[in-house]
């Protein structure tokens, strides 16, 4: 750690004022802080401090991201080659390579456009650089379809960060959380890369390599919306060897990552718990009222138990990793219990009715994002109110 | 005795140097000193010169704004320097003290068969009157108003805070006359709030005139805007005053015997103390006799008050005015190899983010490292777990940064001063200056508004 030390004290005199590289301040700044915790004691109010920092903070809800990544790769590896018929053949390990192969590419382009633009307005700005992308450079290519290609992933990315956040002001400041600002901007663009039934396998073929006869790469989600059944079983959706996009089939893995968010404390319990209730709520409605929906596939759709429903598409993902996203979710305690409960309502809301895109809860959480200062606006109202309310109390 | 409250929300960080219940011995140093920066809010002007002698009980600034209320020394001998900082503002005015304290004579009486204006004279005149504050603001206390209660918090639930039963030993009569005294000031009732878990000093406990409230839970239980907020919180127009124990004995002796006895019993603690042990000392004193060969030769900071709400002073400094407790710790000014991941197991959090959370009774030694950067509000409930309060914590202060005087009205500025928000700054994440911030909004109420 001296030779690190030692080299930061080297080429730190080109970075500061009058140095040759001095606009790159920010970035100078940003790595000696990223290897060193600068020793700065506290200058005014409390003289000791709690141990957490922003950078600590990010970085637990990246652990927790990495059991839904590891799954995912093996899964993308595993439907490539269930498509090709080979899975009895191959080994976990070819399984988990091929879906290397395919996954970390889309997380370095993640990372190396979002950082970079970071960077960028970090240097025009002069602010210091700030770690809120460590965990959207994560999200964004497990919300992702396995075939996107990279392009797409980093014009989506850039998109996010810019039009997401920095125009608000950057990290703390964005009213939509960046991760699903990418997808949605990548839904809308290229449909055709985001929906259907082709997208969520990587079915390249290699010479001598065919499909299976009558392969459906269809997500559960998709069938069920279409046809109203589907031929994947409550237990494959818990486990997460189906499509779907790379970090949200395996609801373990995800529930692995909950765990840890919420043992240390980082993750709003009352978002994950109402937004539970929230999407119970809302199925056991359509459980009630599934016989008098329009179509025979809306029926079937409608009578999926609700709990089935908890399992399928990206719901367990969103409610865990982006609903309870600080900044864009709802700030109040009483504000979460109403946010995540619409979360939760109103993704299975989308899904069910919305059969020309199934996924509801992406939608379901920009628009709660939207809602959010809406709900905290009104709880806070009330707090005022009640403040109000005592001094009429007192001279009545 | 009225219900408990119990207080849920809080924490206490448990720190190793706690003060042993012994008074040790320290010479009295040389000098003392009244640091204006103790009074905020208020616009000082200086009624001495160097070179002027004086005794206990002699106005050293008055308030100019309200020329009655006078801050008085606390010792007799000689003006011996004013010392000023930037744009010549005054920062301490020290007094070489006498061998044997002289006190200017203001008569002894008893508060019980004065009146109102009598009492109120006899404190404005001997400097006791600085030792009552108000909310809102938390500032000394506007003498033109009566305050619709008054709060005395019993006891201190800050981390290594001196116990106050133990301090207050034995002065039941100056207790009882001290708030026979303030009894006079207000039509509404005085309020003693004292530990539920412990056995409260007989001070307390058989005092009369007062309405005792037991208090249940973490800090920051033991700060009076706490009990205020749970007794009889503060509106709009409306003013409480609030006085620690040790000061309503300090205006008991004046009404006793006539004179501004500032003598105060205070704990000297912290990691970096070698004994940590009570000291008797006066209002203003100089430290030097206190920690000297009693603190470890580390890189240390010297701390007038706690260590969340205390001043930063040097190992010469002087306590404060409304300090009762001289707190050593070490400085965390070493850059930290990954810091951010490091598991941490001798540093404090309320998040299980570190591996403090698996001995959650141990004594840490903290020091003054930030542990991290200054950022933008990220993280949100995190001030909630830590604030016994129905305000909205990060919401006030978001107004508070904007200037909108309407809104920190709105959400409740008027019951808070820094010590109660002072957790929320420990526990923040993105490392807000709180307290400074809190203090800025209170400030610009006092200037719109008046106090």
């Amino acid at each position: 750690m001296k030779i690190f030390k030692n080299l930061l004290e080297s080429v730190k005199p080109h970075f500061e004022e009058g140095g040759k590289l001095e606009k790159l301040y920010p970035v100078y700044d940003g790595m000696a802080t990223f290897l060193f915790v600068p020793g700065h004691t506290t200058h005014s109010g409390a003289h000791i401090r709690d141990g957490i920092d922003l950078k600590r903070t990010m970085i637990t809800v990246v652990f927790a991201l990495i059991p839904a990544l590891l799954f995912g790769m093996w899964n993308v590896g595993y439907q490539h080659f269930l498509a090709l018929g080979m899975n009895e053949t191959v080994t976990f390990l070819d399984q988990i390579l091929f879906g290397a192969t395919k996954v970390v590419p889309m997380v370095v382009v993640s990372y190396a456009v979002g950082l970079g633009i970071e960077f960028g307005f970090c240097i025009i700005k002069k602010h210091s650089i700030e770690e809120g992308f460590l965990v959207s450079g994560m999200l964004i290519p497990l919300i992702m379809p396995v075939g996107i290609p990279l392009w797409m992933l980093a014009l989506s990315t850039a998109f996010a960060v810019i039009i997401g956040k920095e125009v608000f002001g950057g990290t703390g400041m964005n009213i939509l959380n960046p991760a699903l600002t990418a997808r949605a901007f990548a839904f809308f663009a290229y449909p055709a890369y985001m929906s259907g039934d082709k997208v969520w396998t990587d079915t390249s073929l290699e010479a001598g390599q065919t499909l299976v006869d009558g392969y459906s790469g269809a997500t559960a989600l998709g069938d069920l919306a279409v046809k109203g059944t589907t031929h994947l079983s409550p237990m494959e959706m818990f486990i997460g060897n189906i499509p779907g996009s790379i970090g949200e089939t395996s609801v373990v893995a995800i529930l692995i990552g909950a765990a840890l968010l919420l043992f240390t404390g980082i993750g709003s319990w009352r978002i994950m718990l109402s937004g539970l209730l929230g999407a119970i709520t809302m199925g056991l409605i359509f459980n009630a009222v599934a016989p008098y929906a329009i179509s025979p596939e809306q029926q079937a759709f409608m009578a999926v138990p609700f709990w089935e429903q908890l399992l399928l598409g990206g719901f367990a993902f969103g409610l865990v990793f982006m609903a309870t996203d600080p900044v864009s979710a709802a700030q109040t305690t009483r504000g979460k219990w109403i946010y995540g409960f619409l979360v939760g309502l109103l993704c299975i809301m989308i899904r069910v009715f919305n059969p020309a895109y199934p996924e509801g809860v992406m939608m379901a959480i920009l628009f709660m994002n939207v809602m959010a200062p809406l709900v905290d606006h009104y709880v806070i109202e009330a707090n005022i109110k009640k403040r109000k309310k005592r001094i009429q109390v007192k001279t009545a | 005795m009225s219900e408990t409250i119990k207080i849920k929300r809080g924490v206490d960080v448990k720190l190793q140097g706690k003060a042993e219940q012994i008074y040790a011995d320290a010479q009295m140093p040389e000098t003392f000193a009244l640091k204006p920066s103790d009074f905020p809010g208020v616009r000082l002007k200086l009624s001495v010169r160097e070179g002027d002698t004086v005794k206990a009980g002699t106005p050293l600034f008055f308030n100019r704004d309200r020329e009655q209320v006078k801050f008085c020394s606390p010792v007799s001998g000689e003006v011996a320097e004013l010392v000023r900082g930037d744009k010549r503002k005054l920062l301490e005015v020290r007094i070489l003290a006498d061998t044997t304290t002289e006190y200017v004579d203001f008569g002894s009486a008893d508060p019980k068969t004065m009146d109102r204006d009598a009492v109120k004279e006899k404190m404005l005149q001997s400097g006791c009157w600085p030792l009552v504050r108000q909310r809102p603001y938390n500032v000394v206390a506007n003498p033109e108003r009566s305050p619709k209660a008054i709060f005395i918090s019993c006891f201190d639930s800050a981390p290594l805070a001196a116990d106050v039963d133990f301090v207050v030993h034995g002065m039941d009569k100056e207790f009882q006359t001290g708030i026979d005294a303030l009894s006079q000031l207000t039509d509404g009732k005085i309020h003693l709030g004292v530990d539920s878990s412990a056995n409260p000093s007989s001070v307390f406990t058989s005092c009369k005139g007062v309405v005792l409230h037991k208090v249940k839970g973490p800090h920051p239980a033991g700060n009076v805007g706490v009990q205020i907020h749970h007794i009889n919180p503060v509106n709009k127009g409306e003013v409480v005053w609030t006085l620690n124990p040790r000061d309503v004995i300090i205006i008991g002796r004046l009404f006793l015997e006539g004179k501004f006895d500032a003598r105060v019993n205070i704990a000297l603690a912290g990691s970096e103390v070698l004994k940590p042990r009570y000291y008797k000392t006066v209002i203003g004193t100089n430290i030097k006799n206190i920690v000297a060969a009693n603190v470890s030769a580390n890189n240390n900071r010297f701390i007038s008050g706690n260590v969340l709400t205390g001043t930063k002073i040097k190992p010469e400094g002087y306590l404060g005015f409304y300090d009762q407790q001289i707190t050593v710790i070490p400085e965390g000014d070493q850059d930290e190899f990954f810091g951010w991941i490091n598991p941490g197991f001798s540093k404090f959090s309320i998040s299980r983010t570190l591996a403090g959370w698996m001995s959650p009774n141990k004594k840490l030694a903290l020091d003054t490292g930030m542990n991290g950067e200054e950022r933008a509000f990220v993280v949100t409930g995190e001030y909630e777990k830590v604030f016994p309060f129905d305000i909205y914590p990060v919401q006030l202060l978001k107004a508070i940064m904007i200037n909108d005087i309407e809104a920190m009205e709105n959400l409740g500025i008027y019951e808070l001063a820094e010590e109660d928000m002072a957790l929320c700054e420990v526990v923040c994440t993105s490392k807000t200056p709180v307290q400074k911030v809190l203090r800025q909004g209170l400030d610009l109420m006092l200037k719109e508004l008046g106090d």
